[in-house]
């Protein structure tokens, strides 16, 4: 599938949403929960579990990064499944937060 | 990624905490959601592409923000100090359009071609209509959220352009999602046409860190909202600082409550960070450095920076103080030389350069990143050997005596340590002999010292080279409505004398 940068996609198998901080090098599968994930505003095909090997949970506000592809992606609703790319697990980017500037 | 995802999430994840507040109520980020919508729908109906906001502090202005992110037109908010004729200009540059007015301010720009004007009340009412907030938007395309006009001292002012990503990746990159607790609550006070303004609704919205809005800046008038309101954060420009702490005096006021304050937005005078840090010990004080073209915050100095530098009997380190800290560590900061290619070493000075995904650098229809992606901010500075950076002023403001380049930041700091100067401007006025020289504008406490004193203790503490030649003794000096020293309009005002 093509990723975008700003897309917003969800999860067929949880509430899980995420949003596209940085894209892609190129096409990639994007899953959440072990499946592919769809465009915002499209139906997920029914019937689908979460897999047992992506049901880590994805968090509201934590940013999640694949270094094979590049693809950085934010969590924007929580859920139960877990991201991946490729079928790669994607990781937990370490953010350091500023002391509060504005 | 657009900026309203982030009241999006908030709404999501924090729905019913209090977000933005005013005297006159607050506001949820749920129900923020919810209006920001309505508008939405409200804006859309009109003609045009672009939002203007002509408004003082409070919820709507937010409001306003992100409705016109979601109805996608940039949103344009306006300098209400403006002079009626140069203010009607501004607006006329952004038709086609719909502009939200405070009442008082709607018969300013009135009839103006292609902008349409509702005032704020009627935004305000069409927030809240439920067929306005349940109604679908359109899918717009737009990735600009802002165009922000800069102050414009030389010139037309410029549009800066500031895309949806810029900001977010700002917001997301420096601030943790639902970091703050709920007890915390920072004072807005910056107006909404400063980026600072901008950035307190994005950073705050994501962090979760309720906004306590002030109309528009009194000393006395902030205290006593910090006080009313349990204020735990607040940014401040440095010329409001020493007014707070006057005021705090004056009023009899203590804050227990406040645990941080950032500053930026001009150089702090170090007698006036110095009196805060002994006034408010138990306060984090942060100084901000940034750009309108680089959304806001590019380097930080932080709190225990402050205290290290304060504490320090190392005067490197306690110089320290007088520096806007480290780049921020999703960036990259260079110091260049005038050829803008050769990157020069520490403490060597020339202009700042930066590269990063929050860097904008682009004006209406004109991009001034270079293609790979850096910005020069046109102010002039110096990193030292720990990657402390040092802002002189901007490069124009250098003067340039003889071949040797001075920053008037300089010397305007070892003056005010004369115990009877009260502020001052230095700046260059034309030379036959050196190409420049080195002028100031010096307001003193009674008794006034005579010229030659004030020229020894510079002399004494910098070079001959650095003593001002010119000395234009004044009851105050100009500052802009944000707290920016209008050093080049007391250049313009001395050069005009020499040739007279």
């Amino acid at each position: 599938m093509q990723v975008k940068p700003g897309s917003r996609w969800k999860s067929a198998v949880d509430s899980t949403e995420v949003v596209v901080v940085r894209p892609p090098k190129g096409d990639v599968s994007l899953e959440c929960g072990g499946h592919p994930m769809v465009a915002l505003g499209e139906a997920a095909p029914e019937g689908l579990t979460i897999s047992p090997d992506f049901s880590g949970g994805t968090s509201v506000g934590k940013r999640y990064v694949d270094a094979d592809s590049g693809i950085e992606l934010l969590g924007s609703k929580a859920g139960p499944g877990s991201l991946s790319v490729d079928g790669r697990a994607a990781t937990l980017k370490d953010a350091k937060p500023l002391p509060a500037s504005d | 990624m657009q900026t309203h995802l982030l009241l999006e999430m908030a709404a999501e994840a924090i729905g019913d905490r209090e977000g933005y507040t005013t005297v006159e109520g607050g506001l949820s980020y749920a129900e923020a959601f919810r209006r920001a919508k309505g508008g939405a729908n409200f804006l859309s109906r009109f003609e045009g592409d672009k939002v203007v906001f002509l408004g003082h502090n409070g919820p709507a202005f937010p409001l306003a923000l992100y409705a016109a992110g979601l109805a996608g037109r940039p949103f344009v908010p306006l300098n209400y100090r403006l002079a009626d004729a140069d203010l009607r200009k501004l607006v006329a540059r952004t038709a086609p359009s719909v502009l939200i007015a405070d009442g008082t301010m709607a018969t300013r720009v009135h009839g103006v071609e292609g902008v349409r004007v509702v005032t704020r009340e009627a935004f305000e009412a069409a927030c809240v209509d439920d067929d306005n907030c349940c109604a679908e938007l359109p899918f717009v395309d737009q990735d600009i959220a802002i165009l922000l006009f800069t102050s414009g001292t030389t010139g037309d002012p410029k549009a800066a352009v500031l895309r949806h990503g810029n900001l977010t990746s700002y917001v997301i990159s420096t601030v943790e999602f639902m970091g703050a607790g709920e007890d915390e609550t920072a004072l807005v006070s910056v107006p909404p046409y400063h980026i600072a303004g901008i950035a307190a609704v994005l950073t705050g919205t994501y962090s979760g860190r309720r906004i306590a809005y002030l109309h528009s800046f009194a000393p006395d008038a902030w205290v006593q909202l910090a006080h009313a309101e349990r204020v735990t954060h607040a940014m401040v420009v440095p010329t409001m600082l020493s007014r707070i702490l006057d005021a705090m005096e004056l009023l009899k006021i203590e804050l227990p409550h406040l645990r941080a304050v950032s500053y930026g937005g001009g150089r702090m005078p170090a007698a006036v960070i110095e009196r805060a840090m002994q006034k408010l010990p138990n306060v984090d004080f942060v100084n901000a450095y940034g750009l309108t073209e680089t959304s806001s915050t590019i380097a930080v100095l932080g709190p225990e920076d402050h205290r290290q530098a304060f504490a320090s009997p190392d005067e490197k380190v306690r110089a320290r103080l007088g520096s806007v800290g480290r780049p921020l560590p999703s960036l990259e900061l260079e110091i260049r030389g005038p050829d803008g290619k050769t990157v020069l070493g520490p403490r060597e000075s020339g202009e700042i350069y930066v590269r990063g995904e929050q860097v904008a650098g682009e004006y209406l229809h004109k991009k001034v990143l270079s293609d790979d992606g850096w910005f020069a901010t046109n102010d002039a500075g110096w990193v030292d050997e720990d990657g402390y950076l040092f802002v002189e002023g901007r490069l124009d403001d250098v003067i340039v005596r003889g071949g040797e380049n001075i920053s008037p930041g300089e010397i305007e700091d070892v003056l005010r340590q004369h115990p009877s100067v009260v502020d001052v401007a230095v700046y260059g006025l034309p030379d036959d002999q050196w190409g420049e020289k080195v002028g100031c504008s010096i307001v003193c406490a009674d008794p006034r010292p005579e010229t030659a004193e004030l020229a020894q203790w510079v002399q004494t503490r910098l070079r001959s080279t650095k003593t001002p030649e010119s000395w234009d003794f004044r009851a105050e000096l100009p500052y802009n409505e944000t707290g920016k020293l209008l050093r080049r309009v007391l250049k313009v005002e001395m050069t005009k004398d020499i040739a007279a």
